[in-house]
């Protein structure tokens, strides 16, 4: 067998390889040299399986040479391989910046725990994404959580502790409805395996089970993915967490859990089940017009950054389930966008975030007032990050809001103005909180005598790499357009 | 009497119910942490009801016995995996409360809460 026939596989068991093998590296930077190595590796195989999925193969393995639906099956198409490049590129980024930013912040004797951890945290994320098995993805979804929550924990801030173990307490109920769920459609069809599922629920003769667990799998999943009025663990996690830990969780981690659900809903329920299409119009739309209006204006009064950022995540989540309430071929192409181009701006913001922590210890928006004189390049590239968050021409927020309110006026009518029109204030507020950090960092002096040195280069360049490639998506928009064409085509050529 | 018949799925809404009400009302986490275990191990019922099959045995063949009926052994492997998560999510949450009671001194909520409004 060709090599290339297991990448599928090796996306996660290279992974799996990997950790505890890191764990018997004692050395700090070689610990973090085997990570970063590792965590690049499964980048290039998920840039590999992306240009399979470009040509059109459509990877399909069984795990053991079991067939589908008595063995597991793993399962790369245009979807995954959008996720699969979020996950491993923002690992891989956060991994290469962080190389200063976590010996400050994490003894060093623990870093190889760490590190292990994050990438117990990666596999079960890049896991969630290629498994085609209803189970095998909460077995996955409890590994990336319980490593997420040692990463969370792991920072020197004792606020991350309570917030971690909200975080956990959240988690666990989230994934433990999505277990009833799946039990309870196991005991109507008797199978695991999605695509299975899709075929037999059509014979289920008594559809009350089945609807009950669809009730289950959205609210749990909902409740991981941090949809409003979910959201109440994310805040405090993302702010205390160590930096680049938020960089990593931030750019891929609650997008994961929406994506089950797209698959769940689009695969397995929404031909099969009467009266499903209800579950979008009157429960995920209304949610995602409260995620953009609320969460964006708690962000407008938030004081410290990095918080201001983690509100801003939620409304974000807004706008990616706001695309999919739509069930069209553009809604869901402009929430697959959202997706990748939210990865990449929240990233790259979050990454200057911990530039500037470098020299901070504080990040209220006071204490980094006037920093912009001594990190022009790092607010530089913050406020590149932050114009593509809004949604400014040029950079790639503004390809996925230009094809999210595309989608949104082909609904016509009344609804389409006022979806519009929530879409153009939530983009408002996003200038505004973004523009209170301009301000800060550019036009306040500072309170206190700045002692402030720009970031060391390693973790310079890799924000700017980030930052860039908002501009560059924004300009060559293909790569990421064409793999959300995919994915919507897919997901919709499930709905007759 | 068909509603009595479900009795171990009642059994398992009401610990689903008992462990959910504990982890939300309760203020000292290790209670909160319990709840969140009888939730889990609700869940585990579920899963060890719905593989019974009335007069089924244990799923082994047998020479010379045709027409056996067998129990599902699936859910039974699947929920041992689960089992193992809800052992690991505890103790990692104990893991986090002793870490909570040495940064903070406490481990009601409450008292946390109230810490954290200070600094």
């Amino acid at each position: 067998m060709n090599p290339s026939d297991h990448l599928a596989a090796l996306q996660v068991v290279v992974l799996f390889l990997a950790a505890p093998i890191i764990v018997l590296l004692q050395a700090r930077r070689l610990a973090w040299a085997a990570t970063t190595l590792t965590s690049l590796l499964t980048f290039a195989i998920a840039i590999a399986l992306t240009l399979g999925v470009l040509n059109g193969q459509d990877y399909q393995y069984f795990m053991g040479s079991w067939p589908a639906p008595f063995g597991i099956e793993l399962r790369v198409d245009g979807f995954s391989a959008v996720l699969l490049l979020a996950i491993t590129g923002a690992s891989s980024a956060a991994l290469l910046a962080g190389y200063h930013s976590l010996d400050q912040q994490i003894e060093a004797k623990r870093q190889p725990l760490f590190f292990a951890a994050w990438i117990l945290a990666l596999a079960g994320l890049a896991g969630i994404v290629i498994s085609a098995d209803a189970f095998n993805i909460f077995v996955f979804m409890e590994i990336s959580s319980l490593a997420s929550y040692v990463l969370v924990a792991g920072g020197p801030d004792k606020r991350a502790l309570p917030a971690v173990f909200k975080y956990l307490i959240f988690g666990t109920i989230g994934a433990t409805f999505y277990l009833i769920g799946v039990g309870l459609i196991y005991m109507m069809t008797g199978t695991l395996n999605l695509a299975d599922m899709e075929v037999r629920i059509h014979d289920v003769a008594d559809q009350s089970p089945v609807l009950v667990a669809a009730g289950f799998i959205t609210v749990g999943l909902a409740l991981k993915a941090a949809l409003f009025p979910l959201h109440i663990w994310l805040p405090n996690s993302y702010t205390f967490a160590p930096h680049v830990v938020t960089v990593f969780l931030a750019a891929c981690a609650t997008k994961v859990s929406l994506y089950v659900l797209l698959r769940f809903d689009f695969f397995v329920f929404q031909q099969n089940l009467t009266g499903h299409e209800l579950q979008f119009t009157f429960f995920f739309m209304p949610l995602a017009v409260f995620a953009i209006l609320i969460a964006s204006a708690v962000a407008l009064f938030e004081k410290d950054l990095k918080r201001m950022l983690a509100w801003s995540s939620v409304a974000q989540i807004g706008y990616i389930v706001l695309g999919a309430s739509i069930v069209s071929l553009a809604g869901l192409t402009a929430s697959v966008l959202h997706v990748f181009n939210h990865a990449i701006a929240k990233g790259s913001l979050f990454l200057a975030v911990a530039c500037l922590a470098m020299s901070f210890r504080g990040l209220r928006l006071n204490d980094i007032a006037g920093c912009a004189k001594a990190m022009p390049w790092t607010m530089g590239a913050l406020v590149l990050a932050g114009l593509s968050l809004i949604g400014v021409p040029g950079t790639a927020g503004f390809i996925s809001k230009w094809y999210l309110i595309s989608a949104v006026l082909e609904l016509g009518g009344g609804i389409a103005i006022f979806l519009t029109a929530v879409i153009v204030i939530g983009s408002l507020m996003a200038v505004v909180y973004i523009w209170r950090i301009v301000e800060h960092a550019y036009f306040r002096p500072a309170e206190t005598e700045i002692v402030a040195r720009e970031a060391p280069l390693g973790i310079l360049s890799i924000t700017w790499v980030v930052a860039l490639a908002n501009l560059y998506f924004g300009i060559n928009p293909e790569l990421p357009v064409t793999l959300s064409e995919l994915a919507a085509d897919a997901l919709m050529g499930h709905i007759k | 009497m068909e509603l009595l018949g479900y009795y171990n799925y009642w059994v398992f809404a009401i610990l689903l119910m008992v462990g959910f009400y504990a982890v939300i009302v309760r203020n000292n986490l290790i209670k909160k942490l319990l709840g969140l275990a009888i939730f889990q191990s609700a869940v585990f019922l579920m899963y060890i009801t719905m593989d019974k099959v009335e007069g089924g045995t244990a799923p082994i063949i047998q020479e010379g016995v045709a027409d056996q009926i067998y129990s599902n052994p699936l859910p039974q492997v699947l929920i041992l995996t689960a089992i193992v998560v809800g052992v690991s999510t505890t103790a990692l949450g104990l893991a986090i409360i002793v870490r909570i009671k040495e940064a903070y001194g406490s481990i009601e909520e409450d008292d946390i809460i109230a810490k954290d409004r200070e600094s």
